[in-house]
This record gives structure tokens, sequence and C-alpha cells, in this order.
């Protein structure tokens, strides 16, 4: 976990020079479209309460300067397929948002839906010599945490010191200072498949920009669409996206559990084109415009001309029953939705103290979502729309784009993460530093 | 308006009617859509944009090349003597041109308010040959060239409408003579010279002063020879002393000696004294006002020789000295006989 450590401390250094020089990217990866957010920091203090512009839940200190999104290319599942097709969609939605702005952009966040999250609950445990806790002791007691075997070829993405607790006295968010004879700690790790996290990276380092951090893009979207308290109270975001339907488990602010299902909307397009005998774009015009999940009987009535370029008039003139078509999305919705339940199942989803569902994501713009969801996850469910943020134009503001804003306020407002605490000191290499010491002594 | 239709139609006749059209028709094809470039930029292209986007390279495309091109064009265009002699030549022929149009013509010089002299002097200044254009002649420099002379107190020189030079000069007027070891000149009310005199005879009229510095004190002289009314008819002149104070000099060889401060007081007080004791009219030949707390007055020789006489005492010659009882005699003797 050492050299993990390595790389994910030159990924923090690299975040903080972008922030020095105030502009920074945020990529969006998606297996349906690749977005990018030009994020500018002004730093602190640029607004004051009298301008109208109050502290905007900490948000106020950046601005997008500059927004592209386009079709995503050589992804699936939320991994990197074809790695020259997606690098060509980055750049060109790298160049259009640059583009934008009107700034060269050098540093890019990049978020992953796909390749295969899994999280773990970690506890370490120690005693503490001095009677209190200092920065050193968090340390060590997150280097204490017994670490499971990941499996082979496995990346840790997020490992988030999620609880402490002194003596007994738990659910301590900050334990510096405080005085105890036992510090003992809960570590949310989450790992993905090396090589797709690997890819990302090439992918990233082609298009000559400096990767500035890897997060899980359920997570971002989870910070991005639940509101604070649903965050505090308990919460489960539910991203559907394209290729991959993200879960992400929100107590006490912190992410304590994230996974994803290797089934999407693209699924859904599939389906309809195949039920219909139609062309995938066709396929993709009939979700997008006359899609539901719930039928009535006006529905039946309601005809839908599939339209078509094949040139034989019979197959061209083809019209279908909305009803025909929720009959198809309908069997893969509910598929998707007995996953994420199986998912929220298993990560204990039943026994928190609130159990609010948001579902966000493109996905979630199917009419009639919201009822079914509710039928099948737990009663209270909602669409959740993504947070405003300042600057951000209104063709970006829809649920598919939570993700990239969710990492954009993840850039702002960074989660402490493992890597951020200083490495234990017995670690460290003390005897080379003395004997240096001595032989300057010795020689001067 | 789907609802609205019976709905028996549409089940019995299963979907939507086929539309009416002539047998042999085909629907028209669909429209070639056109199949859209994959927008993707290539590597290099992209990598160019990205080197646009900096700064310095923007600058420097946006600016440095331009005015680098800019300025190459115009070297070598401008490296050909032919080609840069041209080019002068036509900008000094255009700007001739526009200068010497009839608008900036001048053709004759007015002088007002100078006599014959400054009028000569006048003429003399200017620079170009009338006529000429109005650019060419530097009305500032004119002016002090101008002012230069000593006769002239200010003028006022502007080009009018019409092509005429117009000088309208203030002389300065002569009120009084100054003589001093080089000659006699004429001063005006703030000292400044006038003009030279040959002689007092020329302008008889005016006072005159005498001295080193006098000039520089004219306007005080005025004062006193203003104030000096009752006594005017014998005024001979102001004498500046040691360049500091003033002496009034009568005629008969008397002088008062004013002192360097409040010179204008001391003259009225001695004018006072001679009004209420007729004091200059006496044989006295200096008054010495200097020390303001002990007026001084020297007697003439005539008036002590007729006190040392009343007194008994020899008589004294005009250099101060007694003179001996026995040449005394003698020379009286001569005297009578000679009478």
């Amino acid at each position: 976990m050492r050299d993990l450590c390595q790389g994910q401390r030159a990924m923090r250094s690299m975040r903080r020079q972008a922030m020095q020089r105030g502009v920074i990217a945020v990529l969006d990866i998606g297996t349906s479209k690749i977005a990018c957010l030009v994020l500018q920091f002004d730093g602190p203090g640029q607004f004051r309460e009298t301008d109208g512009v109050g502290p905007m839940a900490g948000q106020s200190n950046f601005r997008v300067i500059g927004t592209a999104h386009t079709r995503s290319r050589g992804m699936r599942y939320g991994e990197i397929e074809t790695m020259a097709e997606t690098e060509r969609a980055i750049r060109t939605v790298i160049q259009s948002a640059q583009k934008v702005a009107g700034v060269r952009v050098d540093h890019v966040i990049a978020c992953i839906s796909g390749a295969r999250p899994a999280s773990y609950g970690l506890a370490g445990e120690i005693s503490l010599s001095a009677g209190k806790v200092t920065e050193q002791c968090v340390a060590r007691v997150l280097g204490a945490c017994d670490v499971p075997d990941f499996g082979r070829g496995r990346e840790v993405l997020h490992a988030q010191p999620v609880n402490f607790a002194i003596d007994g006295r738990s659910g301590l968010s900050d334990p510096r200072d405080q005085s105890g004879n036992k510090l003992a700690c809960d570590m949310h790790v989450l790992t993905i498949d090396g090589d797709a996290a690997g890819n990302l990276v090439h992918c990233i380092r082609r298009c000559d920009m400096e990767l500035a951090g890897v997060a899980s893009a359920s997570y971002a979207s989870g910070l991005a669409a639940l509101v604070e308290d649903e965050q505090e109270l308990g919460a489960a975001c539910i991203d559907l996206g394209g290729g991959t339907t993200g879960v992400s488990v929100f107590i006490r602010k912190h992410m304590i559990f994230a996974d994803a299902v290797r089934f999407g909307g693209e699924l859904i397009t599939q389906d309809i084109a195949k039920g219909l005998r139609v062309s995938h774009a066709v396929a993709e015009r009939l979700k997008t415009l006359h899609g539901g999940l719930e039928a009535t009987g006006r529905d039946d009535r309601e005809m839908i001309e599939l339209g078509g370029e094949t040139g034989d008039w019979d197959t061209d003139r083809r019209a279908v029953s909305r009803a025909d078509l929720i009959g198809i999305m309908r069997p893969r919705v509910e598929e998707i939705l007995e996953k994420v339940g199986e998912i929220l199942d298993a990560a204990g989803f039943d026994f928190m103290p609130s159990r609010q569902i948001v579902l966000t994501g493109g996905g979630s713009q199917i009419p009639g979502l919201d009822v079914l969801a509710s039928r099948m996850l737990g009663q209270s469910v909602r669409i959740g729309r993504p947070l405003r943020i300042q600057g951000l134009p209104h063709n970006a503001t829809a649920p598919s784009f939570s993700s990239a804003i969710g990492l954009a306020l993840l850039t702002a407002h960074p989660q402490d993460e493992w890597w951020d605490f200083d490495m234990p000191t017995e670690h460290y290499p003390a005897r080379s530093l003395r004997r240096a010491y001595r032989w300057f002594r010795n020689n001067w | 308006m789907q609802g609205l239709n019976p709905f028996s139609r549409m089940q019995g006749e299963g979907g939507r009617p086929a539309p009416a059209r002539p047998v042999p028709a085909r629907p028209a094809p669909a429209q070639q859509r056109v199949q859209r470039r994959d927008p993707a930029p290539s590597r290099l292209a992209y990598r160019l944009n990205r080197m646009m986007l900096r700064p310095i390279v923007r600058r420097l495309v946006h600016i440095g090349i331009p005015a680098f091109l800019a300025a190459l064009v115009a070297g070598i265009w401008l490296s050909d003597e032919t080609r840069r002699a041209n080019l002068t030549g036509g900008i000094d022929g255009i700007v001739d041109k526009v200068q010497h149009r009839e608008a900036f013509m001048v053709k004759m010089m007015t002088i007002e308010g100078a006599s014959p002299v400054v009028d000569k002097g006048l003429r003399a200044m200017v620079p170009v040959d009338l006529p000429a254009s109005s650019f060419d002649i530097d009305l500032d420099t004119l002016r002090e060239r101008v002012l230069k002379l000593d006769a002239v107190e200010a003028v006022d020189l502007r080009i009018k409408p019409g092509g005429i030079l117009s000088a309208v000069v203030t002389e300065r007027v002569p009120v009084v003579m100054w003589r001093h070891a080089r000659g006699i000149e004429l001063l005006d009310k703030t000292g400044h010279r006038v003009a030279s005199a040959t002689s007092r005879e020329v302008r008889g009229d005016l006072p005159i002063i005498a001295g080193e510095g006098a000039d520089r004190a004219a306007a005080e002289a005025l004062a006193l020879i203003d104030a000096a009314g009752p006594i005017l008819p014998r005024l001979r002149g102001l004498e500046r002393v040691g360049e500091r104070r003033w002496d009034v000099v009568l005629d008969r060889g008397q002088r008062i000696k004013l002192p360097a401060e409040d010179a204008l007081q001391a003259l009225e007080r001695a004018i006072a004294l001679d009004r209420a004791q007729s004091m200059l009219d006496r044989d006295i030949a200096v008054i010495d006002l200097r020390h303001a707390a002990r007026p001084v007055v020297r007697l003439g020789l005539e008036a002590q020789n007729a006190i040392r006489v009343a007194r008994g005492q020899p008589k004294l010659d005009a250099n101060g000295q007694p003179i001996d009882p026995e040449i005394a005699k003698k020379t009286d003797k001569n005297s009578k006989n000679n009478g």
C-alpha cells in the first residue's frame, strides 16, 4: 500500500500546483458521454456578503469557465475498451472546453465509473502513549488498520477515515488533541481494477494532461445529488448512467459504501433496437423522446412512427404504440433496479436510520422511474438533480452531469484520505538522517 | 389528436391507413442525412491548439509576428536610396504644398504704436521675406526677440485673416535721465533703459539722477522728486551714494543727505523745516538727515566766518583752515590797493 500512497501523494501535489495556477479541468469519462468542466479558482474572499453571494455551501471560491461534452467513444461498462478512440474523445472534449474557457488547462481530475469497484470497511486501534491524540497518532491508527487481501491487480481509489473512537466514545470526526488511552478508527476503502485505472491514467497522459486526482463516479454523483441533510442522515445515491449504474451510500457526510452494476441505459437502447428491429440511433431517439415505465390505456393509442433509412417502404413506415415501447423498457429497468436492490441489501442499507434513495444520472430522466423505484426499493425515493454551481451553463445542469459537478465539488473541497496524513514516523529512515547529521557535526 | 379518433376504426384497420397515392409513385427517398464527420481533432491539431492557448505564444502570433513582418517589409522597401529620397521628397512636397496655400500666406506687416526707430528695427527682425507662409513665422521666437529691444515694453503679435502680420507695440516712456560714468541714459518708471542720450539738453524736461545703481532705485527717485514740490525749482537732481541712499542736490551747492530707509519721510521733514524756518535760504551747505533722531546741519563758509569774527577768531579759508591774521591783513591791504 506504500507505493500506492506515493502515487496518490503525487496526484495531491499536482492538485496543489493546479490550485496555485487557478485553473483545473474535471473530466467525467462515461460510457455514453464525456463531459469536461474547466474550473477557475479565485481564492476565498472574492465575494462579499453585500454582493448577494452567500457562502453557497462553501463553493463560491470557484466557478465554471468552460463546459463541453461529447459522445463517448471506445468505452464499455465505464471502462476504456479502445484506447485510441477514447483518447480522441478526450481530446475533443478538452479542446472544446478550452475554447469556451479561453485558457489552457494542464491539470485534470478524472472520475471512473466502472472498473468493478469493491468497498471494504477497515478498523484499526492503537493505544495512546501520550494520553493525547496528535497528528501522528491519527496517521498511525490509519496505518494500523488491518488490510484484507484486495485481490490481484486491485488499486485503492479512496481510503477515507469515516469514524474515530477514543476509549469507547465513538462518532468523532476529528479526534486531534483529545485525551484518551485508546484510539480506534474505521476506514472505508474503495478498490478498483488496476488495469482499468492504469488505462485511464495512460489515456489522459497521452492527451498531454497531468492527472491531479482520480475519483469514483458514483461517489462524485452522490456528492452532487444528495443534499447536506441526506448525506448526514443516511442516503443512497443511484447514478443511472449509460454503461453502469453506480450506487453510493452516505451517512454522517461520509461515503461508507460504493458499488456499480454493469447495466445501464445503453442496455435499454439495445433492447429497443433488438425488439423493434431498428437502428441504434433510432432506438436512442425513441427511448429519450417517447420512453416511459408506467403504461396507461392512452399509451395503447399513441402511435410512434419508427422511421428508418433502409429504403424498404414497409420497414420504414412502421409504427408502434407507446405501450409496446414501455413493455420493452420496463423489464430492463426492473432488472437494473433489482441489481441495485441486491447491492443495497448487501450494504446493509435497511439498517440505516433514514433510507432515502436519490436517483440521478441520465437514466433518471425516464418518466415514471420514481414510481417504479419506490415500489422496488423503498418508499422515500426522489429524482435528484445536481447542485447548482457558479458559472454552469443551463445545458449542463441536467442529472446526467451530476458526476462531473460532484467532481468539481470534490476538487474544491477534497475529502481527507489516508495519504493526506503524514507517514508514520517508525517507517521514516531516521538512521540515515542521524548519520548525515553526525557527519555534518564532525566536519564543520 | 389521436385520442379523439373513434376507437373502433383503429382496431378494425389495424394501425394507420396507408396514404392515398398514385400507384407507380414510390415514397420520396429519405433525405440524405450528412453523416457527421468525427469531430475529434488530430493529435497535431490538438497540440497546436493547446500551444496557441499559451499567453506568450498568443501574444507573439497576434502582435509580434505582424509587427515584425510590417517592420521587415518597410525596412526592405526603404533600404533603397532612391525610394527613400522619393518618399522624403514626396512628403516634403505635400507639406510644402499645404503650407503655401493662399490661406496660409502672410503678405504684409502692420505695426501700431511704435516710433519710427522701433518700427524699422521690428521690420528688420522678421526672419523671412514677406510674402511667406505663416508656418515659417514662429511668433513666439519673434516675440522674444522683439522684447529684447529696450524701447519695447510689450508687443502683441498675431497673424490676422487676410495674410496680415499684426504687431501692436507698447513702448517704454522715458521719465528720468540717468547720468553715470559711461554716459547718459533715459530710463522709464521701472528703471529700465529706454535709450541713450548724447547730452543733458536732449530732454531738458526730465529730472536727472546720478550715481552707480541709480537705475535700480529709479522708482524711489521718482517718488522723491514728486515729493520735492516746494523745492523743485531749486532741485538739480538726485545722486545715489554707495548704491544705498540718495542725496538731494540743490543749486548753490546745497545738499540734503537722506537715509537709506524712509527716505521719503526724511525729505518731507526737510521740506517742513524749510517751510517753517526757511532753512534752505540760509547759508547751510549740507543738511544731514541720515540719523532720524539727530539731524545735522553744516553751515556755509560765510556763516562760519561771521561767527568766528564775532568771537574774535581768525576766519577760515575755503579749505576750512584758519587764516593767519598777518596774511589776512596783507591780503586785505592788497585787495584795498587793488580796489
